[in-house]
């Protein structure tokens, strides 16, 4: 290593190799964005011609008016707001319960909550397709909401386990000591100090369930979410310039829980340090 | 106030409510617990059950219904035909290559931040390595489309660098080749490797965050050069890091269907196996005992990784 | 005289019975006896301490008294009722933590007030009284400030105003000045005790040092593996430990038992003798007829500016510890004592004797 033994605190500059590396895996990571970009304003409709022939905000415009778009985007709002409260509710109580007391099988607890989406995603979805099937069930909203619920449950249940873990235990004691009973110390004592936690939680939930393909596949049926209307266009690609321009209206619609979520861990992190 | 004498009639219904909790952990514990564990014990793990059910099920090949008695025929369907080996060694062997490469990839990304960025610097390069892991999968895979389709960028950058001769050459080869880059296992593969990298860099990167710099100034001062420190004090602490980024890249590679389809050619992947059959053949038993496959294959594999001290570097 | 377990006394000043009542109070954690069997009367308006090493068991009673936790047996009456099965928010105490335990996400204002926003007191008055008990702790403006903008002893202020302004009967305070630096804790030692007493409400403090017990206290019980070593005043204690764990741990003391005290008194009990209660003097000094004595030689010195500490190898067997004060001594006179063969001389009521008791 190329350390300044001059300077032993300051850190070492990177061999050259390791940097080129470093950054070269970044430029990987994002060109694709880059691309989806550039490629929403092609003039070509048939091909994904480059250098494009031509410039166009056009596509746009036209994406704004289909009314296919429009459903799809509605429902997987709609599907990730469902499947987030859900996960909000389920996974503060799990990280409550498991944080609070030892009880035998906590680890189990822990265990089940990662489970949905430890295991492959197709192996969830056909089992939800499974359990749909032998149970005659027919395809709504709701059995898309119960599938991304499992899985997203386990962002809430990280994020608050996580904050409550750095939460003083006698701040509890001390609100019931001084009068409050235990639905008064949640609402103004429990509740504040795991607030962001929760936010963000919630914002990963809702990203995950936004973005989550397979498991819908075997739950949605015939409906179409945003995610199964740009898969469809991956596979037969008939409408391939509206496809780039919902591209980069995803990305930019995704950016922003993910970004949020983070400054929330981020900000509270440093708060306690 | 809260005196020492109110009467428990005094007491509202709330307050009667929480004490209730409060003298009883047990029962404020179940229910904490009660909701989640029905939804998972009950929606989640019924649901595997019913997955392991089903593959005991069989479709009746003349009315197309389930018939839903006990039967082992439906995996002797699936392990009468051959060509069903080939999709299992075809998806393991791609999820091993992926998680190999994707290791070998995220090393030096990963190293640099643990050893070399600046706070600011490191925080800047984890969220850009966090976005590409949240942002939309699909759009990712999509923008691999664009890249990679014939007349696409990849092709170009070739083309004007006068490479175009060793794409050609390369997608000529057997098996893993194939008429583009966007139809091939050889882009497939990259695909994988892109959308699953960052799944590997992230454990990595911590598990050398938790190497004390003073074990590498020991090895060196014990008159190990920088290749040798790497060697014998770097790569086994960090190990169990990269099997925990492996269990990643491995179970999202065999269970992924969407990029076989997208990319693949007629060859099939598990995932796209059992996409196929409980959907456009409506054969959920089938579909079902498939996926019994990549459960199997996971559950040996985290069993070896539990081994090599994996879950400690989750 | 012990009321009848269960009854409710309505008045807020009767003093006829004891602020606290333990009666054969045990808390077992599985095969750990935290609390064994102790009982105890905390009187009205007292500064009553629980001393003891960590793990002894005070801060379990402090914790069963204010009902974060519940006896395994035996009752707790606070007043004269029984409150065995009230949770906290019912119970007329307020408690200081020892982390203090301050919400981080209110300011210092919200903190003290929050007792009384339980309560629905409206908010007027709140912040009458809030700036009112901040001036009590010498805090006054401190309100809008967030508890990471405070320092330790301040934030320590904070956590006593926010118990005191809910006026309970009985504050408790557990280890609160553990976390201050030296001189901190002593100026906050003084200020705890004036504060007491000008509220005039029953304090149940908790420490491990014993020499903030004895500043502070009207009364100690002292704790060891569970059980009450010894209760009563910081004089009896020091001069007349019950035993020889309370000789050891409130003070410094010198154990002499068997054929050495046998030597020494004639029985062969036990005794207790602090070391600056010994006189040091020629081996040929007389010695009074009210007094006991030992001869032996001098193996250390410890000059310590103030005092010198001696250690005397007795002739009979046995150590000796005896601290002087250098009153017209310089180091050069104290420490040519060394290896000098002496006569130590004390007062027979010096001498505390520990019976043997049954273990």
């Amino acid at each position: 290593m190329r350390s300044k033994p001059a300077n032993p605190d300051a850190a070492p500059r990177a061999p050259l190799g390791l940097r080129l590396a470093a950054i070269g895996s970044i430029l990987f990571l994002h060109l694709p964005f880059v691309v989806i970009l550039l490629y929403s304003f092609t003039t070509d409709e048939q091909t994904f011609t480059f250098p494009l022939p031509g410039f166009t905000i056009a596509w746009f415009g036209e994406a704004w008016n289909r009314v296919d778009l429009w459903s799809a985007l509605g429902l997987s709002l709609r599907v990730a707001l469902g499947a987030t409260i859900v996960a909000i509710v389920l996974g503060t109580l799990a990280a409550a319960a498991v944080h609070n007391s030892r009880f035998f099988g906590r680890d189990t607890v822990s265990f089940l909550v990662v489970l949905p989406i430890a295991l492959p995603g197709i192996v969830t979805g056909i089992a939800l397709r499974s359990a749909l099937s032998t149970m005659d069930i027919p395809f709504t909203f709701w059995t898309i909401v119960v599938g991304h619920a499992t899985f997203c449950i386990v962002t809430v249940y990280n994020n608050v386990i996580a904050r409550l873990r750095r939460t003083s235990g006698s701040l509890i004691e001390a609100s019931m000591d001084l009068g409050a009973n235990a639905f008064q110390t949640f609402r103004y004592v429990i509740l504040p100090s795991i607030a962001t936690a929760l936010l963000a939680g919630g914002m990963l939930a809702f990203a995950l369930s936004f973005d989550e393909i397979i498991v819908t596949t075997f739950t949605a049926g015939q409906q179409a979410t945003l995610p199964i209307w740009i898969f469809s266009q991956l596979t037969k690609p008939r409408d391939r310039p509206v496809t780039n321009v919902v591209a980069v209206l995803v990305v930019l619609i995704m950016a922003i829980p993910i970004l949020l979520a983070n400054r929330l861990t981020e900000e509270s992190s440093s708060h306690s340090a | 106030m809260a005196t020492a004498t109110t009467s428990p009639e005094r007491q509202s219904f709330i307050g009667k409510l929480s004490t209730l909790f409060y003298l009883h952990p047990r029962l404020t514990l179940a229910a904490l617990l009660g909701p989640p564990l029905v939804w998972l014990g009950v929606v989640y793990l019924g649901s595997l059950f019913m997955l392991v059910a089903q593959s005991f099920f069989h479709l009746d090949s003349f009315s197309g219904k389930v018939v839903r008695e006990f039967t082992l025929a439906t995996y002797g369907d699936l392990l009468s035909q051959f060509e069903n080996y080939n999709i299992v060694v075809r998806t393991a062997g791609m999820a091993a290559a992926v998680t190999l490469a994707a290791a070998l990839l995220a090393f030096p990304i990963a190293y640099y931040m643990a050893r070399y960025a600046s706070p600011r610097l490191k925080a800047l390069l984890y969220l850009a390595v966090l976005i590409p892991l949240w942002s939309n999968y699909l759009v990712r895979v999509y923008a691999w489309k664009i890249i990679l389709a014939k007349e696409g960028i990849l092709g170009w950058f070739l083309t004007v660098l006068h490479l175009d001769f060793a794409l050609d050459a390369l997608l000529k080869l057997p098996v893993i080749g194939g008429p583009s880059l966007s139809n091939s296992l050889i882009g497939m593969f990259l695909v994988f490797l892109y959308v699953w990298l960052p799944y590997m860099i992230l454990p990595i990167q911590a598990a050398l965050e938790r190497v004390p710099k003073s074990l590498l100034e020991a090895s060196g001062d014990l008159g190990a050069k920088p290749g040798e420190t790497f060697r014998h004090v770097i790569l086994p602490l960090i190990f169990p890091g990269v099997v925990a980024g492996s269990i990643f890249t491995f179970s999202l590679t065999l269970g992924d269907f969407i990029i076989p389809t997208a990319f693949g050619t007629s060859q099939f992947f598990i995932g796209m196996a059992v996409y196929v059959y409980q959907g456009t053949s409506g054969n959920v038993p089938l579909a079902a005992a498939f996926t019994i496959v990549p459960i199997l294959i996971m559950a040996i594999y985290l069993s070896f990784a539990k081994r090599l001290g994996a879950f400690d570097a989750l | 005289m012990p009321p009848a377990a269960g009854a409710i006394i309505v008045s807020a000043s009767n003093s006829s019975f004891p602020a606290i009542r333990f009666s054969n109070v045990s808390r077992h954690f599985g095969e750990v006896k935290a609390v064994d069997n102790v009982s105890l009367d905390i009187l009205d308006g007292e500064f009553f301490t629980m001393l003891g090493p960590s793990g002894s068991g005070k801060t379990t009673c402090l914790r069963l008294i204010a009902g974060f936790d519940q006896p395994t047996a035996g009752g707790i009456q606070l007043h004269g009722q029984e409150v065995i099965g009230l949770p906290p928010y019912e119970r007329d105490v307020n408690t200081v933590f020892q982390d203090y335990a301050l919400f981080p996400h209110m300011t210092a204002g919200e903190n003290v007030a929050y007792g009384l926003m339980i309560k629905k007191v409206p908010k007027a008055e709140r912040e009458k009284r809030v700036e009112e008990i901040l001036e009590l702790v010498r805090l006054p403006g401190f309100a809008q400030r967030k508890p990471t903008q405070l320092s330790g002893g301040q934030r320590q202020r904070v956590a006593l105003a926010r118990a005191l302004i809910n006026h309970p009967r009985v504050l408790l305070l557990d280890e609160p000045l553990g976390a201050l630096d030296l001189k901190l804790r002593q100026q906050m030692q003084i200020e705890l005790k004036s504060i007491q007493q000008r509220v005039g409400i029953t304090f149940v403090f908790v420490t491990h040092d014993q020499e903030e017990a004895l500043t502070m206290s009207d009364r100690i019980a002292v704790f060891s593996q569970g059980r009450i070593e010894q209760v009563g005043t910081p004089a009896e204690l020091y001069e007349h430990p019950a035993s020889a764990f309370v000789a050891g741990f409130v003070g410094v003391s010198n154990l002499v038992h068997g054929s050495v005290a046998q030597a020494i008194t004639s029985s062969p009990t036990m005794f207790s003798i602090r070391p600056e209660k010994i006189h040091l003097a020629d081996p040929s000094a007389p010695v009074p007829a009210d007094s006991y004595s030992a001869e032996g030689r001098v193996r250390e010195v410890v000059y310590l500016g103030m005092y010198t500490r001696y250690v005397v190898e007795l002739d009979g067997g046995g150590e000796l510890a005896v601290m002087e004060q250098n009153l017209h001594t310089t180091s050069m006179d104290v420490l040519a004592a060394q290896g000098r063969p002496v006569r130590l001389i004390w007062q027979r009521n010096h001498v505390s004797l520990i019976p043997e008791r049954a273990n």
